[in-house]
């Protein structure tokens, strides 16, 4: 790891986090931090762990032992509302109930920011107008999620957590179900926010779109994080064989310069 | 697909227009009756115009008592239904289907069979044994496979009111005296109710209502997903919980008081959610006038289709709720929520 000397500022990290399901240990002892406002893109292959990772970044898996820090406190103690006034969380499953529209959805995303004495306000009317336009959605606002698009509803769902506001933004595979066209324009806008400075950290299955999209890698095997850094750093066929078992050549994309893949084979 | 009820005048407009349905409804249920006491001598008591004891009697200890069950009940089962179906995600989710009420009658009969009658104390038996069969059916929905399925819950949910059913008839078979009196109580009625027994269940539903309106937000948020949900900064497990004992507060209360009136929580909702949209908060709002419309309108029909005699209530919502369940489950796709 590469990074090892030099601390980043990272309001969100791991110490020691240990990760279970029942009887299986997923993920022992890590030690991790996300640096602040770099789009994080955790890789690796089925089963690496990377989705439970990100639920336990999320509060959403308690660990067996350490803890998920943000700000340096553990995340499970902090309550859970002050947690979503920090971080926002896109789940792979999402759903919405049949009809509601764009701008509903957009609304939820003010919830932790609201409370008995402190209802709907102008303020978050500015914000939801501001999450719609950011996710290029402001003709869509009145129209029903089920009437849209994968991508356009899949926008919709980060302009949720964009309405959130927070500095801190979770995504689980957001592209998973989407076409290549779909797929940019979902990274596209989750690079726009991350320009903002919000911290992005999600975990994407296609690693050419990983090492495209994201200044951060974190690569991970069997549980454990066996590269960490920027893409064009850290890539080689070697980390590839480490991760996939397979063989490849990389090359760099004559467009973005980002590294790509060639002549895949098992090893 | 945007409905006029999505938008929040549009809501508006319904909610005024079911709400003057149910003061219409609530006028003709003071008005309509089965006995001798026309629509117009009725109506001239009411305006203070007539000295006709009989006919005093009739509109102010009858049928107005009556009317104000209705409202109670209504408007209680209309919301539970609105409730446990956000909960359990599921659109058939209703008390009546899925063993609350009848957990809760099972409750009532084994208390009327150990020599209880007072009032009072049915009220919390009756919400004792709607808490245990909301707990099933929230056990019964988070079971991988069965929760997943609205159809599948719903014959978790008479297996499972099948079971206290049997239960409750045993009871019946023991002990002839008990048998009279639950009976009577098991069809579902809110006829012959005394303004005591209204005024014994209002506690209840204000500490539901106090309930649901802590959780609200959170309900709302949960049928975006677990994850979701948590995301946002929610607790499910402690808003499915004070859920589940508001809904209990509420079908134990009515059961304890009009007996199970069947698929009320599930028509009423159902048409909530088609004028005002899958909000939660919206749709029980709607279910407000709605409820009570509903079962109030029942209730007068089942006044006059065997005049002079009376059709039990139960027995009317339940011949105009198995139709629409079956519609329900007939539509080519069930409405996810």
């Amino acid at each position: 790891m590469s990074e090892e000397h030099a601390v980043p500022a990272a309001r969100l990290r791991t110490r020691g986090l240990h990760l279970a399901y029942g009887d299986a240990s997923i993920i022992e002892d890590m030690n991790l931090c996300f640096p602040d406002a770099q789009v994080t893109a955790i890789v690796g292959p089925n089963g690496c762990g990377k989705s439970t990772l990100l639920a336990g970044l999320a509060r959403l898996h308690a660990p067996r032992g350490g803890a998920v820090l943000l700000d340096g406190k553990d995340i499970h103690r902090l309550p859970t509302r002050e947690v979503a006034r920090r971080v926002a969380l896109l789940p792979q499953d999402t759903q919405a109930p049949e009809g509601m529209t764009v701008s509903e959805l957009i609304r939820f995303g003010r919830q932790p920011h609201q409370g008995w004495l402190r209802q709907w306000s102008d303020e978050d009317r500015d914000i939801v107008a501001h999450a719609l336009a950011v996710a290029d959605l402001q003709q869509l606002a009145q129209r029903s999620l089920d009437s849209m698009s994968g991508g356009q509803r899949q926008r919709a769902w980060i302009a949720m957590a964009i309405a959130q506001q927070t500095p801190l933004l979770l995504l689980d595979e957001p592209t998973s179900a989407l076409d290549l066209g779909h797929q940019l324009e979902v990274f596209e806008l989750i690079r726009r926010q991350a320009h903002t400075g919000t911290t992005v950290i999600m975990v994407v299955h296609d690693l050419a779109s990983a090492c495209r999209f994201a200044d951060n890698l974190v690569a991970m095997h069997a549980g454990r994080v066996i590269a960490q850094g920027p893409p064009d750093r850290i890539i080689t066929p070697e980390l590839i064989r480490e991760l996939y078992g397979v063989e490849c050549t990389l090359l760099a994309d004559p467009v973005t310069g980002t590294p790509i893949l060639a002549g895949v084979r098992r090893a | 697909m945007t409905n006029a009820g999505s938008t929040r005048a549009g809501l508006g407009v319904t909610f005024c227009g079911a709400g003057i349905a149910l003061a219409i409804v609530c006028l003709a249920s003071l008005l309509i009756g089965a006995g001798n006491t026309g629509a117009d001598l009725a109506l001239a008591t009411l305006l203070g115009q007539s000295s006709n004891e009989e006919a005093r009697f009739v509109v102010y200890e009858l049928r107005l008592p009556r009317m104000l069950m209705g409202l109670a009940a209504g408007a209680a089962l209309g919301v539970a239904g609105a409730l446990l179906q956000a909960v359990t995600r599921n659109p058939l989710a209703e008390p009546g289907l899925l063993g609350v009420s009848a957990g809760s009658g099972l409750a009532v009969a084994i208390a009327i069979a150990l020599g209880s009658s007072a009032t009072t104390l049915r009220i919390s038996v009756a919400q004792l044994g709607a808490l245990a069969g909301c707990l099933c059916v929230l056990a019964a929905a988070r079971t991988r496979g069965v929760g997943s399925d609205p159809i599948r819950l719903v014959l978790a949910g008479a297996a499972f009111s099948g079971l206290l059913f049997a239960l409750t008839s045993l009871l019946l078979l023991l002990d002839q005296r008990t048998a009279d009196e639950i009976r009577f109580w098991l069809v579902g009625s809110i006829a012959g109710r005394s303004m005591d027994q209204v005024t014994a269940i209002l506690p209840s539903m204000a500490l539901a209502a106090v309930l649901i309106l802590l959780v609200i937000r959170s309900l709302a948020a949960l049928a975006l997903g677990e994850r979701t949900a948590v995301g946002l900064g929610h607790r499910p497990e402690l808003v499915r919980l004070t859920v589940v004992v508001a809904v209990a507060l509420l079908v134990g209360a009515t059961t304890a008081v009009a007996g199970p009136i069947a698929f009320i929580g599930l028509v009423v909702p159902f048409a909530a959610r088609a004028l005002a949209g899958s909000d939660i908060r919206r749709a029980l709002w709607l279910c407000l006038p709605l409820g009570p419309l509903t079962v109030i309108g029942a209730d007068i029909l089942s006044r006059v289709v065997v005049q002079p005699s009376e059709l039990p209530l139960g027995v009317l919502t339940a011949m105009l709720g198995a139709p629409v369940l079956v519609a329900v489950v007939r539509a080519n796709r069930l409405p996810s929520l």
